[in-house]
């Protein structure tokens, strides 16, 4: 672990640029927080960096495993319909104690978009972390006014008939999108469909990808 | 109005910029390190989280980015629970930052 801050550039959606010398001293601050913390013993280094390990792990790789499987099992997509936190479980991934994910499936009429109005709640858990657009002000307060020209912006049009709900996330409930399974997909493996799931798909802003 | 953080339907026409985003490393840490204060190494909880990030000023609060108001509201849980003291921190910013000075001398 190096304590210097690489200074990797980043955009932060269109949230206000903080400027290259402000982007540092919240930098030192933290190596100064962190380095306060382990010599206090509140963690240890290697815990921090096993922490790290572990957040790097998460990724939308996990929820497309999960959307998969309810693709092909029905029984298996009506578990999680009714307890996801369960049938996440059920195929080996690990969930937060903090908050419960629950799923939201896209169809014919309906389709789902999901938002966190007041931050960036997120199923962290089978997704990793959220992209900066999802945390950024624009996104939060458009997407529940009026979602369609949000959808429109991401390529997604959808035809008038279909109803879109958007759902607001909270620390609690985290919701996660299964798209709908794209047509002619029948003679795919398990493991090509997840190949089509994308996390856009599974935040509602993208279908999953055609074939 | 609503404070701050409650963003939902505000009036905003802004396009969305959806670029995507490159963790820095303190970004990184000031993640992990939120989920060990309020899991393994539980100090503090997710809602007393929220409401530190939450009672960031309007004006900060908007000119912060995603991880600097984490780590603003991290400090502010940690002096919340008496674990560190402002001072403390500030103190060791400069003590690092001497170091860093001495290090760099010999470079």
């Amino acid at each position: 672990m190096h304590d210097h801050d690489d200074h990797s550039h980043h955009d932060h959606s269109h949230d206000p640029i903080t400027s290259e010398a402000e982007d540092s001293l919240f930098a030192a601050r933290e190596v100064a927080i962190r380095t306060l913390l382990i010599e206090k013993g509140i963690f240890s280094a290697d815990e921090l960096r096993h922490r790290v390990e572990l957040m790097e792990g998460r990724s939308p790789a996990l929820g497309a495993k999960v959307v998969a499987r309810a693709w092909i099992d029905g029984a298996y997509k009506a578990r999680l319909l009714a307890d996801a936190e369960t049938a996440v479980q059920e195929l080996g991934l690990e969930t937060m104690h903090t908050s419960k994910i629950v799923a939201v499936e896209n169809t014919d009429d309906t389709h789902n978009v999901i938002v966190c109005t007041l931050c960036s709640c997120y199923p962290i858990a089978i997704l990793g972390r959220p992209p900066a657009w999802y945390k950024s002000l624009a996104y939060r307060s458009r997407v529940v006014a009026n979602p369609r020209p949000v959808l429109e912006e991401f390529g997604l049009s959808l035809p008038n008939d279909v109803a879109v709900r958007v759902h607001d996330s909270t620390a609690d409930i985290r919701y996660l999108v299964i798209p709908q399974r794209p047509e002619g997909t029948e003679n795919l493996s398990e493991v090509e469909l997840a190949g089509l799931v994308t996390r856009d798909s599974m935040i509602g802003v993208a279908l999953a990808q055609s074939l | 109005m609503p404070h701050v953080h409650d963003r939902g339907g505000w009036p905003d026409e802004t396009p969305i910029d959806r670029s995507e985003h490159e963790f820095a490393q303190w970004e990184d840490h000031t993640h992990a390190m939120l989920e060990l204060l309020i899991g393994p190494k539980y100090h503090f909880n997710l809602d007393e989280f929220r409401r530190a990030i939450e009672g960031i000023e309007r004006k900060k609060y908007e000119a912060m980015t995603y991880y600097e108001r984490w780590l603003t509201a991290i400090e502010t849980c940690l002096v919340q629970k008496g674990v560190l003291a402002r001072e403390e921190v500030d103190e060791k910013m400069v003590e690092l930052s001497a170091s860093r000075n001495v290090r760099n001398g010999f470079d």
